[in-house]
């Protein structure tokens, strides 16, 4: 959990990179969802950096809930976002989605029972070379078939019992 | 320079396929054999293609296609260590994208030019390949004899829209601020498109280098790269690149002596596809939500913060320094009249090749799809073309003779876009199509307006009632006027574009939609009739 403090001190940090003033908000908030295992910005964190920026609570939250890779609520410890776009759709994807849900048993924006994983879509991931594309919280994974993606969450969830 | 190059093509598509560790198999065994003297691996860009990493053996000029780290071992132990060709991995460089271009037409290589050739993280083997030579001659030049060049080239903007970078150049010049900014646009979210991740990852110092010379050719001093919060390794390319521009005194105060002072900075996305668009980027940089502006005015009188902006697309950037080394004259000799240069297409869905090409403006999307892209992957029949990206045209097969430049939707309504060709095989459906590309716009729309707002949740609606047989003629008939209302009635690009690829999948392929319709048929197999819940749906049709 982040103190009031060491949200004074990623802020002073960002604030070396500015050119501007109010041009860190989106940025500095990707930097304190990275200290948050489950991914997420808790509210009291959010006002205190509208406080180091000045910006009024009603503005950060306006900014929080409008870009999908920031989220206000907590998710698994591994966020898959799949790309739903029609690259990876025609390529395959269809069936990637499904193996996710049969194999992780929950639906969109839902997390398992045990906080592992959270299930999100996503667009476009740029990585239409390779297709179907899914991502784990900062991982990249391609060229996927049903058997890859369950072995890939079986993997994590082998790593996480041990 | 070491006796042997080896150079592997690492990006982020290759890295998925096992790029990265390939080139530590091959870094180990460099030292295990103790060769560090003799043998260089170098990680670079891609190469352009897909179906297993790409390692390049220089000065022998072998490439070789691996997919496993055995094939890797063998390559190392045969080729590197006892000078043997491995022929069965070995392939013909034609069928690298990139290198066959360098072999056929080299001179179209003009953005993709150092990709898979330089190592990207050093800003050294940039300077070697005549990196910021175009800005040391820019600064030598008055601002107003480069804007004149870049408009004399016909460069035109690579993210979609297509306006001509000189002009845009031109007015912000000419606004009187105390303040102006330099914007690159890279945001790329349209689904099929990966060409600036690629620049980015691959050359990222042209795209700084652009940035430097169009803020020194419009007087501003601030610079800032927006780039999409999921492209890791783009971010940490293009920070390398800015701090080591720093380190050489190509960024910051009194630019290689000129008296010209310019700062760059990075900021990131947060998964918004609307960002993508000019002003709704702005005030994402700003720190608000990234809902468009009402234009006008334009951001080159007031565009960030307010003041007058030049906001291009990555691709466009990648361009200027080799207009500026080799002038107007020379770039016009590429591509066609109106849409001079080159363009990189990405190849996505079921085409065989996936990867990326630069060719000529005017080639034609049979080509790319047969001579570049290798065809349908599987031998499987083609059933249809994306051109242009998400917001582009769906073409049938026997439109494929078109060429593609910015006159191409005027003149035979396929997008040029942003470059990417979709091939989609004759496994799909068009109503699965439909309402796959809607459930996208419908996601993306950032509400501000009615029109797209509420134009991509009813067209949701239909196609999904579509789906489920449910739907009539009189829906079909909505779905267009939907459409044709949301085209002039939505405030930006997003929404006023959605209906172009509805409109063409239903005039394309109306057959299959009335399929659907009146003998609840769907070839494909993907639609099915679903039984009537208990619970009360809501109707909103």
């Amino acid at each position: 959990m982040l103190t009031k403090e060491d949200v004074k001190k990623i802020v002073n940090e960002a604030k070396t990179e500015a050119l501007e003033e109010q041009d860190l908000l989106i940025y500095t908030l990707h930097k304190i969802q990275d200290h948050y295992n489950e991914n997420y910005i808790p509210p009291e964190v959010a006002e205190w950096v509208g406080e180091e920026l000045n910006v009024t609570p009603a503005k950060v939250y306006e900014v929080l809930t409008f870009y999908t890779m920031f989220s206000t609520k907590p998710r698994g410890k591994y966020v898959i976002r799949v790309c739903t776009s029609l690259p990876c759709h025609v390529a395959g994807g269809r069936e990637i989605i499904n193996a996710l849900k049969d194999e992780l048993k929950i639906d969109w924006n839902q997390t398992t029972k045990d906080g592992l994983f959270t299930l999100e879509e996503t667009g476009c991931l740029g990585l239409c070379g390779v297709a179907p594309v899914i991502m784990i919280n900062k991982d990249f994974y391609g060229d996927l078939t049903p058997e890859k993606v369950r072995e890939i969450i079986r993997e994590l969830r082998r790593g996480d019992s041990e | 320079m070491k006796p042997t190059t080896v150079l592997v093509s690492v990006d982020s598509n290759s890295i998925l396929i096992g790029a990265k560790h390939f080139a530590n198999v091959l870094k180990d065994l460099t030292r295990e054999h103790n060769l560090g003297s003799i043998v260089d691996v170098l990680e670079t860009g891609s190469m352009g293609n897909y179906n297993g990493v790409i390692i390049a053996i220089l000065p022998d000029d072998v490439y070789y296609l691996v997919k496993t780290e055995e094939e890797v071992r063998r390559i190392f132990e045969e080729h590197i260590l006892k000078g043997r060709k491995v022929h069965s991995l070995a392939i013909d460089k034609e069928k690298i994208p990139n290198a066959y271009i360098s072999e056929k037409k080299e001179e179209t290589k003009i953005v993709t030019r150092n990709i898979g050739e330089i190592d990207p993280k050093n800003i050294e083997e940039y300077i070697a390949r005549d990196g910021y030579f175009a800005l040391a001659k820019a600064l030598k030049m008055k601002p107003e004899e480069i804007i004149e060049e870049i408009k004399e080239s016909g460069l035109r903007g690579r993210g979609g829209a297509g306006f001509p970078t000189g002009l845009k150049w031109e007015f912000t010049a000419k606004s009187e601020a105390s303040q102006k900014y330099v914007v690159c646009n890279a945001d790329e979210g349209e689904p099929g498109t990966y060409k600036d991740r690629l620049i980015m990852e691959g050359d990222p110092h042209s795209v700084v280098e652009a940035m430097i010379i169009a803020g020194y050719a419009i007087g501003a001093t601030k610079g800032y790269i927006y780039i999409r919060g999921e492209y890791y390794g783009s971010v940490e390319n293009i920070r390398k690149a800015i701090s080591d521009a720093y380190e050489y005194g190509f960024l910051g105060d009194n630019i290689l002596g000129s008296g010209f002072s310019f700062d760059l900075s990075i900021r990131l996305g947060a998964g918004a596809y609307v960002c993508g668009e000019e002003t709704a980027l702005l005030e994402s940089i700003e720190g608000h939500a990234g809902r468009p502006r009402l234009k006008p005015p334009y951001p080159p009188q007031s565009g960030l913060f307010g003041k007058p902006t030049v906001i291009n697309n990555v691709e466009t950037l990648a361009n200027v320094p080799q207009i500026i080394l080799n002038g107007a004259k020379w770039f016009k000799s590429f591509g066609t009249e109106s849409s001079p240069g080159t363009k990189v297409f990405c190849f996505a869905g079921n085409i065989a090749k996936r990867g990326i090409v630069e060719l000529p403006m005017g080639v034609t999307v049979k080509e790319l799809v047969y001579n570049y892209g290798g065809g349908i992957a599987g031998g499987r029949k083609l059933k249809m073309i994306q051109t242009g990206g998400l917001a582009g045209t769906f073409i049938k097969p026997e439109q494929a003779d078109t060429p593609l430049d910015y006159d191409s939707y005027k003149n035979y309504g396929v997008s040029l876009g942003s470059g990417v060709i979709l091939g989609i095989d004759d496994r799909s459906c068009v109503v699965d199509i439909a309402l796959n590309v809607m459930r996208f716009f419908r996601h993306e729309s950032c509400g501000k307006c009615t029109a797209c707002r509420e134009g991509t949740r009813a067209a949701v609606t239909i196609l999904e009632k579509m789906s489920r047989f449910e739907a009539t003629l009189k829906d079909l008939d909505l779905l267009k006027n939907i459409a044709k209302l949301a085209a002039d009635a939505s405030f930006c690009g997003l929404g006023q574009s959605f209906p172009i690829p509805l409109l063409s999948l239903i005039e394309n392929f109306e057959e299959e939609f009335i399929a659907h319709i009146e003998e609840h048929r769907c070839a494909a197999g993907l639609c099915k009739k679903v039984e009537k819940k208990k619970k009360k749906s809501t109707k909103v049709f």
